[in-house]
């Protein structure tokens, strides 16, 4: 690899108050790479995509995009998250903007492009992601699967270096997180650059390139899903990976 | 079967909020007119005659109260939403201001109302400061825009703050700046929260502006009172307590309207965690 990974993170630590929630992370996701991270709730997936986000201040380490240490004080985060994609678990729509509005609120505001431009390229990522007539709507109107899939079209309306998935689909109907589950899959195809925090383990199978399993803020295991989930190596990713297949959910 | 017991039910229901409704009315009229003051209170509270004679001035002082609370309002709506916004600053250059911001609101909803109208009506002129008001009535409504944007900020706030944090998150997300997100994301929520406890204060500001006569100008109080004091009849100042009703009572029915409408049509509009 010539070109510095999109996205690096180094020797990354985080607590809240005395609790440590990052102890030492370490990453590199590639170009077009998926990269998916795993493990229990309170691990520190969220918390890590939160930080690489500038959305939480970080205690010690370096967060790196395209070679550029963005979590240096100096830097102003608004100029970093125009550069990447955040899609949260709860969708944070914005309920008193119509739905094409929502979407073009970033291009229009943050990146200056204009309006009918920005409304444009809306409608026609919009129809990529089967919600023609759509654009008009309110997100109360919709349905959660629909509301996802318009979160997931305004993180991309910016095109992103990266887009970060925070449990897209903890928040939806077991029926709906197939839809969700084909449209990253297509992402992923497209060559986007992503990095996935999940409970759902078809993204770690059917997306990721290398899946992370965190355990109490750290990185205990990496690997191929195949491997890891055939032959998990380290106790905790044993016992993570047992109660998954007891639930069915493997 | 089933339709026609609830059209009899409900028709019993009116029936007997009819009947209460008569009997609590007429026995409030009963104890009104038996009372043994009540001829008294008639001719002069009550007379047609003074009503007649004294509401053309009454009314011309009432557009002067109107005019007075529009512009009020008008400001209040503005520099209460700029001392909000001070106040939810974060950055600690702005500490002074937001110190500032949160005196503001003590003060202004601390000292009466009608003590403000004093002592900025008497108190700036006497400043003898160049380009300072010396109007009264401008006086006035600077005390009441002063005394209101301290509640009418609280109010705001009150929005802002519940606005859930996820909202920012995903504004901050999206690469906006916190001053876009505020803008383009939060305020527009809060604002449309706010919207019923805003008119509450203004129902209030509409019979405050009453408070303005003490430094002067000829407003429905005060020429209601005059014309009270020079035929010693009461008449007058009923005849401006209804001018006040008209205004009032209309807003109050708006916001009755607004919140049933909010409720109605966008559901809840509260955001999943």
């Amino acid at each position: 690899m010539s070109a510095p990974p999109v996205l690096e993170v180094r020797g990354v630590t985080k607590a809240y108050g005395e609790r440590q929630v990052l102890r030492g992370i370490d990453l590199a996701v590639a170009e077009h790479e998926a990269i998916a991270l795993i493990g229990a709730s309170g691990s520190g997936k969220s918390t890590l995509l939160r930080c690489i986000d500038l959305l939480e201040d970080i205690d010690d380490g370096d967060v790196l995009l395209d070679g550029e240490v963005i979590t240096d004080p100096s830097v102003a985060p608004p100029g970093v998250r125009k550069r990447l994609g955040m899609v949260f678990q709860a969708f944070n729509l914005f309920p008193h903007l119509s739905v094409v509005d929502n979407i073009t609120l970033a291009p229009v505001r943050a990146h200056g492009v204009p309006k009918a431009e920005a409304r444009e390229r809306a409608r026609e990522l919009l129809a990529r992601f089967g919600l023609e007539g759509r654009a008009e709507d309110y997100p109360d109107h919709l349905s959660g699967g629909q509301q996802q899939r318009v979160a997931i079209v305004s993180a991309l309306a910016t095109q992103p270096r990266a887009l970060h998935l925070d449990e897209v689909t903890s928040a939806l109907d077991p029926e709906l997180v197939g839809e969700i589950l084909h449209r990253v899959a297509d992402l992923k195809a497209s060559g986007m650059t992503m990095l996935i925090a999940t409970h759902e383990m078809g993204f770690a199978r059917e997306v990721a390139d290398e899946v992370c399993f965190l355990h109490e803020g750290e990185i205990v295991e990496r690997g191929s899903a195949e491997v890891m989930f055939a032959a998990p190596e380290h106790p905790e990713t044993q016992r993570f990976l047992r109660r998954l297949l007891d639930a069915g959910r493997l | 079967m089933r339709a026609a017991a609830k059209r009899q039910r409900a028709q019993r229901r009116t029936t007997i909020s009819a009947l209460s409704t008569l009997v609590v009315l007429g026995g409030l009229a009963a104890i009104l007119v038996t009372s043994p003051g009540w001829h008294e209170v008639r001719t002069t509270y009550f007379a047609w005659d003074d009503l007649k004679d004294s509401f053309p001035d009454v009314l011309k002082g009432f557009w002067l109260d109107v005019k007075l609370f529009v512009i009020v309002e008008a400001c209040v709506l503005v520099l209460g939403l700029v001392v909000a916004l001070v106040r939810t600053t974060r950055a600690p250059a702005f500490f002074p201001l937001r110190l500032l911001a949160a005196v503001f609101c003590d003060v202004a909803r601390g000292v009466p109302v009608v003590l403000l109208v004093y002592l900025v009506g008497f108190g700036v002129p006497a400043l003898d400061l160049k380009g300072l008001p010396t109007d009264a009535l401008v006086l006035g409504g600077m005390a009441l825009t002063f005394s209101y944007s301290g509640y009418v900020a609280e109010v705001y706030r009150s929005g802002i703050d519940a606005v859930h944090p996820s909202q920012m998150a995903g504004a901050l997300a999206l690469g906006l700046t916190r001053g876009q997100a505020l803008r383009h994301v939060i305020v527009p929520q809060a604002v449309r929260r706010v919207v019923p406890p805003l008119l509450n204060d203004f129902i209030a500001l509409q019979k405050d502006v009453a408070l303005v006569s003490f430094l002067g100008p000829m407003e429905a109080f005060r020429v209601a009172q005059i014309d009270a004091a020079s035929n010693f009849v009461y008449t007058p100042l009923v005849a401006a307590a209804v001018l006040y009703l008209f205004v009032t009572i209309p807003m109050a029915r708006v916001v009755d309207h607004l919140q049933a409408k909010s409720r109605r049509v966008r559901g809840v509009v509260e955001v999943a965690a």
